[in-house]
């Protein structure tokens, strides 16, 4: 059998079954909103949406390259949080201070994560465990538990409240260059292979002479940046650093590697199906949110949490059942 | 004649327990060389020694003219020794081409990947196996024979002066060892030195040209293949006498000459048909007898033992189990009705590695065990302690992981697992694969053991000799049906390979 190099369809999704259930649900949750609301396709929705959901897609993407080599990164959403102090501390010189600064206190705390797995062998659900609480800690004080604001004066809160060529939020700007790097990491080069390979087999890859050590510190470094960065959009966004913010992020990121079809247990994932994800998740919210607009039905913040629960196991309930089907044809053939 | 490769004085310790003491290798240019061996003589740790997978304590390596000291699995391969492992070592979840290329891709810039060349390369590197496959899709929806021909074509691919096979033929089947057989021939054609480690001494015959025997961590003989014995070979693993070995036969077994009546009818099956893999399946099994059941890689024989076993559903047939109609339902069943079910994936459905060797070894027994909700331990101590004794099982103590034991010990345990629930009925997917010459002989002895207690036992066998010598009756399959059956006393290698070869000629 001869295959080509051009995009097929067909072909992508009978190799990627894991990954059909979040577009195909993306694509049906998309149409019922243009649909059912009539603002929901105009650009006010669409920016803010995506300005305030760019947080939680850099996490996840990050957490995305942590879970495709077997591991789990329980820290983010404390970073996040402890950065977005930093950032807001760093405010008074500008974003191109503050942003490198967060991105970097970030990829320290990855360090701490990626000396515990990597040097020290404790096991990363553990390890990032132990930064979790300690960049909580951390955060309270720093910030003696208050939230910190941003000076207003300089060009710190572009990042988060402006938009690029008056066109898009630059904070979906620079996530999604991110993530379009990342993206490129994952399919183009040695080092996203190994990422995927150590995932699929940690033996077997030392074995084939892969460079496993560097691949696993890279993808803890790499979560800690984009927690890094998420903490910058906070704080830009919100105009303050925000210590107590985070709580559960990285619960909302798992959930969203996961609807993305990436395995929990590594070896097989994909950058553009955990963005997907996370829209997927921000989604439900923005529907529901229009929904309470509509003012039929009233859903309190309470309830929006049990239906995107109960939304996400559906999720994986449809995951599960397009694999199984392809299973079974498998056998049959 | 230069030597490729020249070992000599080798020491290896581990814990302070010696595992290799002065061992020697040497490998001349586009020569096969086999390495052979009894689990625990130290192979695998000679030959992870050369990959860099391990340092070595003493000695010298000598690699293409100069002294190297090898100190991980990537600077062996750049070095030019490239390994494919007996467990294999590949990324199952990730494509064909990945999987060849893996670390030594092909790059746009320096950095990009650039997959159409990639797969192009793979394509191609396949096509000298004669294997054309969709490349992208993952190597783990291959059978484990391309699978183990993917990852010999990535040793090759990596320009390899010399490529270690550890048990490269284990899972596959003769006409995929013929292919195989093809490229080590076209390796040592091509000036590969080749060094060949196998269970199966027959092959050894067909391609070595000389072979290096180990026992107890030291190199023990070398000497070319040509005019050298199968029994001289035994010997040389064993350390015994080859007049001694003669004598006994090559296995424990000794079917059909004890020539005692066989029991009551423990199973009997009528037609029982599971899917295509196996229809229209007959046996009887007695008291004390030993079934074999015969036939290529896929002819149904596993199928049969899933089926008896109540892993598979019957979609149509009768079972009658001690005279009760009714086929088991599910394995826990089966087990309650005192069969027991030695799988032929040890790794994969036998042992829990990081469990202990009481707890494997008890596990099918807790049931039993436990009284009002609490395992009596000092029972189940009692036990293992016996079956560690009785069958000779070499651990530390009953609270070593199973891991760590060697394959024939691992295996040792299992059966034990299964004689502890004191069965009646024993099937026995290959019982002795992987396991080198001294554990087999102990583990058919086992087996004779147990069915000179009484117990009936389904024999699956791939080792020819090992079935002729051990079934009372051998069933032959081939695709699913059964094509003949062979009572012993009588039965030959060559009674057994004709029946084959004949339902191969129906087939085709």
């Amino acid at each position: 059998m001869l295959d080509t190099d051009t995009f097929d369809l067909r072909k992508y999704l009978s190799r990627n079954p894991q990954s059909v259930a979040v577009w195909v649900t993306l694509a049906a949750l998309i149409l019922f909103g243009l649909l059912r609301y009539d603002n929901f396709g105009g650009a006010y929705n669409i920016t803010s949406f995506l300005n305030y959901n760019s947080m939680f897609i850099i996490i996840s993407v990050g957490m995305c390259f942590v879970i495709m080599t077997g591991g789990i990164d329980l820290s983010v959403g404390s970073v996040a949080a402890f950065t977005s102090v930093i950032a807001a501390y760093l405010s008074p010189y500008g974003i191109e201070v503050a942003l490198p600064g967060a991105v970097l206190a970030g990829i320290g705390f990855g360090a701490i994560n990626a000396v515990s797995v990597v040097v020290l062998r404790i096991p990363p659900f553990i390890a990032t465990l132990a930064t979790m609480l300690g960049a909580k800690g951390g955060a309270l004080v720093i910030s003696g538990a208050q939230t910190i604001s941003v000076d207003w004066g300089s060009n710190f809160t572009k990042m988060g409240m402006e938009k690029a060529l008056n066109v898009l939020p630059w904070s979906i700007v620079v996530v999604g260059v991110v993530v379009i790097v990342l993206w490129v990491v994952l399919e183009k080069t040695s080092l996203g292979r190994t990422v995927l390979a150590i995932g699929g087999g940690e033996d077997a890859s030392t074995l084939m002479g892969l460079k496993v050590h560097r691949a696993t510190a890279f993808v803890y470094l790499l979560s800690g940046g984009c927690a890094g960065l998420a903490g910058v959009i906070l704080a830009s966004g919100f105009g303050a650093g925000q210590p107590l913010e985070g709580i559960g992020w990285e619960l909302s990121a798992i959930a969203s590697v996961v609807v993305g079809g990436t395995l929990l247990t590594g070896g097989l994932g994909s950058v553009t199906a955990t963005v997907a994800g996370a829209l997927l998740l921000g989604l439900v919210f923005n529907i529901l949110n229009f929904e309470n607009g509509r003012g039929t039905i009233s859903f309190s913040a309470y309830w929006q949490m049990v239906i995107r629960g109960g939304f996400l196991f559906a999720v994986i309930l449809f995951q599960a059942r397009v694999m199984a089907g392809r299973e079974q044809r498998k056998e049959a053939t | 004649m230069a030597e490729l490769l020249n070992m000599s004085g080798i020491d290896k310790a581990f814990a302070g327990v010696s595992a290799l003491s002065g061992a020697s290798l040497q490998i001349a240019p586009g020569e096969v060389h086999a390495l052979i061996g009894q689990n625990g003589a130290g192979k695998s740790t000679l030959i992870k020694i050369l990959t860099g997978v391990y340092r070595r304590d003493g000695g010298v390596v000598n690699f293409n003219g100069a002294e190297t000291v090898l100190t991980s699995p990537r600077e062996a391969q750049a070095t030019g020794i490239a390994t494919i492992y007996q467990e294999l070592n590949l990324v199952s979840l990730r494509s064909v081409t990945e999987n060849v290329m893996m670390g030594y891709e092909p790059k746009r810039f320096g950095v990009l990947i650039n997959w159409k060349e990639a797969h192009r390369r793979t394509r191609e590197i396949l096509s000298r196996f004669g294997i054309d496959i969709d490349v992208r899709a993952p190597l783990g929806s291959y059978s484990t024979a391309i699978q183990q021909l993917v990852a010999i074509a990535r040793a090759v691919s990596l320009d390899a002066r010399l490529v270690i096979m550890d048990e490269p033929t284990s899972s596959l089947d003769a006409s995929e060892v013929e292919v195989l057989f093809g490229v080590v021939k076209g390796l040592r054609e091509a000036g590969v030195s080749v060094l060949y480690v196998s269970h199966f001494l027959d092959e050894l015959f067909e391609i070595c040209d000389r072979v290096t025997t180990m026992r107890d961590g030291r190199t023990v003989d070398c000497r070319a293949i040509a005019g050298t014995t199968k029994l001289e070979l035994i010997a040389a693993m064993l350390g015994r006498d080859t007049d001694e070995i003669a004598e006994a036969g090559m296995t424990e077994f000794n079917a059909g000459m004890s020539g005692a009546e066989k029991g009551d009818v423990l199973l009997e099956a009528q037609g029982v048909s599971t899917g295509p893999r196996l229809n229209g399946f007959d046996m009887t099994l007695r008291k004390g007898e030993i079934i074999g059941l015969g036939g290529l890689l896929g002819a149904g024989r596993t199928e049969a033992a899933r089926a008896i076993f109540g892993v598979d559903r019957l979609l149509s047939g009768k079972v009658e189990i001690k005279g009760q109609p009714g086929a088991l339902e599910t394995p826990a069943a089966a087990i309650a009705a005192g069969f027991g079910y030695l799988t032929e994936d040890r790794k994969a459905e036998g042992i829990i590695p990081d469990m202990s060797v009481r707890e494997n070894l008890t596990l099918a027994l807790l049931p039993k065990l436990t009284k009002s909700g609490q395992i009596d331990r000092a029972r189940e101590r009692e036990l293992v302690d016996h079956y560690i004794k009785a069958l000779g099982i070499k651990t530390a103590n009953m609270e070593q992981p199973i891991r760590e034991l060697s394959g024939g010990n691992q295996q040792k345990v299992l059966l034990a697992r299964w004689l502890a629930i004191d069965p009646d009925v024993l099937i026995l997917d290959e019982p002795t694969r992987g396991v080198d010459v001294g554990a087999k002989r102990e583990i058919q002895g086992i087996i004779r053991d147990a069915v000179a207690r009484g117990v009936g036992v389904v024999l699956i066998s791939s080792e020819f000799e090992e079935i002729v010598e051990g079934a009372d009756r051998i069933i032959v399959l081939n695709e699913g049906r059964i094509v003949t059956e062979l009572t012993n006393p009588g039965i030959t290698e060559d009674a057994l390979v004709r029946a084959l070869a004949h339902t191969e000629g129906q087939a085709a």
